[in-house]
């Protein structure tokens, strides 16, 4: 138990400290997953078919390579990428992007991947009576996606966004290897110095599953109140 | 892009790439096992032959399997006993500890999987099978679990995927798969959108292949 004391002489506040940081990175990530889908599920729902294989591109590549390696090609590439943007605009100073940024582009990125296949399978199951009766009724574009399509797409996806959610938690620990202080991270520096990696890695497989645990309730809450009326 | 490279990088990518398919089957063969084992268990009515098999498959399922690779590797070295026996040749090799641990992550998403597809099947099958006069276990052996396959075929398929994914960890305990030769060669040349090309490549290759045999298998298992 010494081990998990606050202050300096154990790891309780550090661990603390990282989980926060864990989950926000996984809410960071899991916003610029939103963004992403925003952008994609259009595309994928388009008929014009060169959109549509860019969004299939996307989701295709991202769900068929590992985590890891898109970590390590943001990781190494970032900085790379970056500093080439900048050299066109005439700064050649060396610049090092946050790990936290990198880490939660990589995991969004991913995240996005998802979210886009859910948002499209949710939008899909809709029934075509829905749009026709929108159109009927005079709403206009703006008026039907927010009143009539949003939230029953909302009812369709949320179940599979907690899966979602429930991924991009996870792979948040891969970012460890970036260096930022999360978890994984937090456990691994601790292991280190303590010699005790048993005790450490339980006890970062029991946070990681405290926190899916406490957000599946979360959803599930959230389940309950757009499923009103079914 | 340095297309030197990516051509230069390919044949060692592509040895690398047989590291990953063995992790691979590996895990798969063990996890299948271990799955069905615990699905098997669910569907047992004791409540605390029950609860264990989905606390083993809640534990696994919740937790990343990063930090379940880093408990087996690092974490069970650290017992003095566990040195001590037999078991220490297996858990003392870097390979070993990863297949221990993608198996049971592997074993834990597959008995959700079986115990579902063993949950659909319709109760007027096994009651003609025991109209028939067939036995028990042979309704277990020749019935049930066909169907079950067949059930869990397009969500297994989406496993293999995953846990093929999921072999890219094995990296990060010093073995020298896909992603870890990958990561060597990025780190030393500094050249990452060439070898992500290169290396992302080869793994929509092999989920291409996966995806096709088993659309193919569940064209040829299916009723129709």
């Amino acid at each position: 138990m010494e081990l998990l004391a606050f202050g300096d002489t154990g790891w309780g506040d550090e661990l603390f400290r990282a989980t926060l940081m864990t989950i926000a990175v996984s809410i960071t990530a899991m916003i610029i997953g939103f963004l992403f889908a925003l952008i994609f599920t259009p595309l994928k729902l388009s008929k014009n078919k060169f959109l549509n294989f860019i969004a299939n591109s996307y989701t295709t590549i991202i769900r068929g390579v590992p985590e890891l390696l898109v970590i390590y090609l943001f990781f190494f590439g970032g900085t790379g990428a970056v500093m080439f943007v900048a050299s066109i605009f005439g700064y050649n100073e060396y610049i090092e992007i946050n790990a936290f940024i990198t880490g939660a582009f990589a995991i969004g990125i991913i995240s996005g991947a998802y979210s886009t296949e859910v948002f499209r399978g949710a939008i899909q199951s809709i029934d075509k009576g829905q749009f026709e009766a929108a159109n009927v009724l005079g709403l206009n574009k703006l008026g039907k996606f927010f009143k009539i399509i949003l939230p029953q797409t909302l009812r369709l996806a949320i179940p599979n966004l907690s899966n979602v959610w429930q991924i991009t938690l996870k792979d948040t620990s891969l970012i460890s290897v970036t260096g930022l202080v999360e978890i994984m991270r937090q456990s691994y520096i601790a292991a280190g110095s303590t010699r005790d990696p048993l005790f450490f890695y339980s006890f970062a497989a029991a946070l990681y599953l405290l926190l899916t645990f406490v957000s599946m309730k979360l959803i599930n809450r959230l389940e309950v109140k757009y499923s009103r009326g079914y | 892009m340095d297309l030197e490279l990516m051509i230069n990088s390919f044949p060692k990518l592509l040895n690398a790439a047989v590291i990953t398919l063995k992790l691979l089957s590996v895990s798969l063969i063990i996890g299948l096992f271990i799955g069905l084992f615990f699905a098997i268990l669910r569907l047992n009515k004791n409540i605390f032959i029950n609860r264990f098999a989905y606390g083993y498959s809640y534990v696994f399922r919740g937790t990343p399997l990063l930090v379940q690779i880093f408990i087996i590797y690092f974490g069970l070295g650290q017992i003095e006993y566990l040195r001590s026996t037999v078991l220490w040749v297996i858990l003392k090799e870097p390979y070993w500890c990863a297949i221990i641990a993608f198996a049971l992550n592997t074993g834990a998403y597959t008995s959700e999987i079986l115990r579902s597809a063993f949950q659909t099947i319709k109760p007027g099958i096994i009651e003609a099978g025991k109209s028939l006069g067939i036995s028990n276990k042979v309704i277990f052996y020749k019935i049930q679990i066909p169907i079950a396959i067949r059930q869990s075929l397009p969500a297994y398929g989406n496993e293999i995927i995953l846990m093929m994914k999921g072999t890219s960890l094995a990296s990060t305990v010093t073995i020298m798969d896909l992603t870890g030769v990958a990561k060597y060669i990025i780190s030393t040349t500094f050249k990452p959108i060439e070898v992500f090309i290169v290396a992302g490549g080869i793994y929509l290759f092999m989920t291409f292949i996966i995806h096709n045999v088993i659309k193919f298998l569940e064209k040829k298992y299916s009723f129709n």
